[in-house]
This record gives C-alpha cells, structure tokens and sequence, in this order.
C-alpha cells in the first residue's frame, strides 16, 4: 500500500533555490525527512502562502530556510512556543513545527509536553538524529545507552528518552514514529500528522552518519539504512488507541490517535459562548 | 456601549482602577489582541483582567507553561501579524531576555511589562524596586537597540501603555513598559480616553514579491513586513541576516544591518522621546527620578520651594533611548543633580555620564520601601543652599 510513484512531485518545486546547495553533510538523513514533508504537503495541496514552518535551533532547525513558505527559525528550545503563539492568534494559518531530539526533549522538553497536553493544532517534526550534530556531536537526551559522543567518551550511560511514549503521556491526540529508510511510509504518515486537528508528534529517526556514526564505527550511511530497518517493527496498533508501549523492537506507523477536543476552536468557541449570553 | 466593561459610557469614562488594570485596559484600547503570559507578583492582575477581556473583543489570552514559553507565544502572534504583550516582573523578566533579543533583531513589534520588585533573585515579591532599568537596556545578549518606558501614574501606565504600542508597531521593535510595584496597585482615576485613540499599524509589505527585500529599510530604516497569508512567503531568523532575510555573514550585510538596526530608533526619536520638566528654568538643584521616586520628587519639589529653595525636577518618560539632549537643557542652570531612586545607583550612573563635570548625588533605598518626599526635600534643599 505504499509503494506509489511520486511522478508529479518535483521537490524543487517546493524548495528556495536560492538557498542551495543546502548545508547538510553527505548522508546526512534530514534531507530525506524533508522531502518526505514537501511530498506530503504535495499530497495534500495545501496552499503554501497559508503554510508557515516554524524551527529551532540545530541542523534540523536549518531546514525551514529550504522550504518555499512563510518560515520562522527561532530560538533553541522554543519553535512549540512561537508556534503556539502564531497558531493561537492566526488559525487560518496551517503551522508545521521542525525540531531536532536536542530542541525537542532537552532545552525545548517543557514546551513539548506542554503542546501535547493543551493540543492545538500544530504539526510538530521531531527528527531524532541521537545527536546534537551542529555543535560537534554531544550527547543528547536520545543518545542509545553505551554510544560515544564527543561529551560520552566513556560511552553514555543515561537511559534515552522515548520520545514518542512521551508525547502519548503528555496527551498527543496523534503520535507516530517512521525511519528514513522507509520515505513513502514517512510521506504517509506526515500525512495523517498534517490532517490530524489536534497536536500530531512524529518522531522521525534520521542518521547523523559523518558525526554519530564516524565516531561509533557504524559504517557507512547504506549501512546505518540497513541497521535502522532491522531495529524497527512496523506497529501492528496501526491507528488504534491506547497502544502498548515497549517493546524489544522500537514500533513504528501511528501509535497514539485520539480526537480529543482541539484547543483553538475550543477556546474560540467558549469565547462566543460566553459573547452570547452576556450580550 | 463598552465591551470591556458596561459601565463605561463614552469615550472620556473616569474611572478608580490600578495600575495593572489600567494597563490591561490600555492594552485593549491599542489594539493588542493577544497575550501570553505566566503568574507572577506584582503583574499577575495584568493577565487575570486580559484574561477575561481578550475574548470580548476576539482576541486570545493563553497562560503559557513558562515565561519563556509566554515571550516566545507573543512574538510568534506578532509574526502573524497581530498586536502582543506579555507581562511578568523581576524573575520572568530575566528569563524573558534571550526572546526579547530575538525580536529585537527579528524586527518583530511586541510589548513587554516589567513589574519592578525587590532583587535580585526571587527577592522581594511583594515590595517596590527600580532595579530593573539596565536590564531592560542591556539585558539580552549582543548589540540591539530597544525602547523602554517608565510612567509615574495609573493614569500614564494607561496612556504608556497605548504608546508602546504604538512605538511597538511603527519602529518594528519590542517595547519594555516598566513601572515599579507601587504604581502597579495603587489606585487611582484614570480617563479612559484611549478608545478613540487612532491606533499605530505596521508597515505592511505591498508589491510585487519578486521586488520585496524583508530588511530593506528604505527611506526611514524601518523594513515593511509580511504578513503570512499575503503571498511573500519570507524566511525569518535569529541568524544576522541580509536584506533578502536569509542568514549571512558577510561583514559588509552584517555591519549595514546592524547600523541601520540602530538608526532606526535615533531617525525616529522624535517620536520615541519623551520627558517632563517641572520648574527646571530657575532651578538652582534638578532632581532627576522616574516611577514613584518621581512622585514623591514632584511633592519635594513643592516642598522647597515653599522654603524658598530654587528645586526642579527632570523626569525621563521614555527611558531608553536615554533623553541626553532633555536632561542637559533642563540642568543648564543648576549647580548640582539630585538622585532618588530605588537601586543602588543606576539612573544615577546615567545622569553622570550625561552631565560629565556636573555634581552628582544619590538617595539610593533598596530596602523594599518607596523614597519618602521628605527625605528628597531635606537633601535638595541643603544642596541647594550649598550644602
């Protein structure tokens, strides 16, 4: 089911020329999460005049620059809360976060759980490369136990997040998780986050193969491909509630959905309650 | 008649509110239609007021999970082309600073209150301080130019207010509304006039987007925006950036962005400055103050004069851009500067550099208490009679 032919998608279509070439080092997988993310957004004709990309800081926070729509690069830690605020105040605006595994969980972390739990409408891009790769490769907090960073020389020895069992918790009405090895299913299932009216989290496991790699012997970045397919299990919860979690293998698909009541409309809605019987 | 409060009947409405209230309704009267903020003393009342008036006119209030989360909410809303204000105080307001930095590289117009207390740290929630001017200069990191405004009543928090917005919106940069805990919950009539006020809009962009440049400063060094939705589909960065928006580092795109970055406020301070003056022409000693040290200036002023000492007062309204030129006309007379403030020295540190040679003095109490008006008479008096 998703192997389709993307004959009318031309990611230069979607891309500023001006800007390249882009930055990212050879291999590097966020280039392959965002032209997962310019596809879905082909997929589904949304009108980029009305698109606004808002991201951090880091090499996943670059990529907004690439993308031809209105694009804010903001602070390290905040793109959730800037997005908040223009999502709040402009709700004809279709807002997409992109955000790194540094940005999202550590200095960003409060704002991550705090966006699943209020559930506005924002489409949040996590790509989890294990690494903060634009300042030189230190660990992170999705950084596997025993792998070296520049600031793990003993191997690390904290336990990783999971990012996306986070965002359940925290009441993500939409979270999913999908490998750049697999670039239709990602499409798809950024797809499903971009229509979801609430909150959607996806999590997308991407490769920092000249940093991350290099310095834990991994190979090249076909070989870092490879070990991502084998390390993943396709979710058989498939758009289900309530999934179980953990698992030996790290699920992957749509793993939380739910249709709890949307904030902005929510709160525009008492808000008119509230004209109407004082009036 | 008035969404924001029926009893309200006609645009010249006198009313006996607080400091904070007289904020939030001035808030209103600008135009600002949306607010992040998070709890804290003394301005706490600023959202719960906003809170409840930002639906009646369609727009949003959100308590956001943290101060930086409510700074980074406010300038987002901007960005989308809506007027924003937060409102927080000592504590906030240094976790705030990083953001503030960002729109005042970003050019992007928002409104930040600073509700002094006592410092530093968590200090002293509940009491009076003017602690806080610096910081709101020089608080985030790197070279940027800013606004910041120091009202002295309820009644100027709510026509300051209108201002920052309006300085907000025509000079595209973040305006700090600073005033310390006494004026915040003081009470006192206010006209509420602002509703009539024309309010300030941005320079928005228009034309044809292959000609539009997001950081041209044109004819007056302030860049027209776009708004999202419009077509212009513009790149934003906290990065230095060139005309074009994208991020650069060429020397020559960074140095003439950030000269005009500065000459922007300086070719508009026209319409930046503000100062009061009151009995400077003959005065023999100035007392320069702001906030309620500058009430209780205004009462000392009377007070010696009574006894026939030759004393005036300078009040900077608009803070910074510092009033140099204002303070060095209203002192041209005076043999010696008086300093009442609620710090240890900070206004009294500017006054010295501005009026170099001048004889400089301070009555610096930080002790959580305001400076009493006869203890800046009995010293204003003695310097005026050479003492």
């Amino acid at each position: 089911m998703y192997i389709e032919t993307a004959a009318d998608f031309d990611v230069t279509d979607y891309l500023r020329k001006e800007m390249m070439p882009h930055f990212l080092c050879p291999g590097c997988g966020h280039g392959i999460a965002l032209r997962a993310l310019l596809w879905a957004i082909h997929d589904l004709g949304l009108d980029r005049d009305k698109l606004a990309v808002v991201s951090g800081i880091g090499c996943a926070g670059r990529l907004s620059a690439y993308i031809d729509a209105n694009t804010f690069h903001v602070t390290h830690g905040r793109p959730l809360a800037y997005a908040t605020g223009l999502a709040l105040a402009r709700p004809d605006l279709h807002v997409v976060v992109i955000t790194g595994d540094g940005d999202c969980l550590a200095i960003g972390g409060n704002h991550l759980i705090h966006a699943c739990r209020r559930n506005l409408k924002l489409t949040c891009l996590m790509l989890n490369n294990e690494v903060y790769g634009m300042t030189g490769g230190q660990v992170s907090p999705t950084t596997s136990e025993t792998r070296l960073t520049t600031t793990t020389p003993l191997g690390n020895q904290e336990p990783h997040f999971d990012a996306c069992a986070l965002a359940t918790a925290a009441g993500a009405g939409f979270v999913g998780r999908e490998v750049t090895h697999h670039v239709p299913k990602l499409k798809e299932l950024i797809k499903a986050g971009l229509e979801h009216p609430g909150f959607a989290f996806v999590e997308v496991l991407s490769d920092c193969t000249e940093i991350f790699g290099r310095k834990n012997d991994m190979g090249s970045s076909s070989d870092m491909m490879m070990r991502q397919k084998s390390e993943i299990r396709p979710s058989a919860y498939l758009d289900t509630v309530d999934t179980p979690f953990r698992s030996n293998a790290l699920p992957t698909g749509v793993l939380t959905r739910n249709d709890r009541p949307e904030y902005g409309a929510a709160y525009r809605q008492a808000a008119s309650a509230r004209a109407g019987t004082s009036s | 008649m008035n969404a924001i409060d029926p009893t309200l009947t006609g645009k010249n409405a006198v009313k006996l509110i607080s400091g904070n209230h007289a904020c939030a309704l001035g808030a209103i009267a600008a135009g600002c239609r949306f607010f992040a903020g998070y709890p804290i003393t003394p301005s706490s009342e600023i959202a719960e007021r906003l809170a409840r008036s930002l639906p009646e006119v369609d727009g949003v209030f959100v308590q956001m999970e943290d101060e930086i989360a409510s700074i980074a909410a406010v300038i987002g809303a901007s960005m989308g082309g809506v007027k924003a204000m937060t409102a927080t105080s000592g504590p906030g307001f240094s976790l705030k600073q990083e953001n503030i930095g960002y729109a005042a590289g970003a050019e992007i117009p928002c409104v930040i209150v600073n509700v002094m207390r006592g410092g530093p740290s968590t200090g002293m929630p509940t009491r009076p301080s003017q602690a806080d001017i610096m910081q709101a200069r020089w608080g985030s990191h790197g070279d940027y130019p800013i606004i910041v405004l120091t009202p002295a009543s309820v009644s100027e928090i709510y026509s300051e207010t209108i201002r920052a917005f309006d300085l907000a919106e025509q000079c595209r940069t973040p305006v700090v509304l600073l005033y310390d805990q006494v004026i915040a919950q003081l009470s006192e009539t206010v006209a509420l006039d602002g509703a009539g006020h024309a309010s300030a809009t941005r320079k928005w962009a228009s034309g044809p987007r292959a000609d539009y440049k997001p950081y041209d400063g044109g004819s007056d060094a302030i860049p027209a925006m776009a708004k999202p939705g419009d077509g212009y589909r513009t790149h934003t960065t906290g990065l230095t950036h060139g005309e074009d928006g994208f991020p650069t580092q060429n020397p020559e795109a960074v140095t003439r962005n950030l000269s005009r970055l500065f000459s922007k406020l300086e070719r508009h301070r026209d319409l930046i400055d503000s100062s009061e003056a009151l009995h400077c022409d003959d005065a023999d000693v100035v007392i320069v103050a702001i906030g309620i040290s500058a009430r209780a200036a205004t009462r000392a002023v009377e007070q010696c004069r009574a006894q026939g000492a030759r004393v005036g007062l300078f009040r900077p309204i608009t803070f910074w851009p510092f009033p140099e030129m204002q303070l060095r006309q209203a002192t041209a007379n005076a043999r010696a500067v008086l300093v009442p403030e609620m710090n240890t020295g900070q206004l009294r540190l500017v006054v010295e550099r501005v009026l170099a040679g001048m004889p400089v003095e301070g009555i610096h109490l930080f002790s959580g208490e305001a400076i009493a008006p006869s203890d800046i008479a009995a010293r204003a008096t003695a310097l005026a009679r050479g003492a």
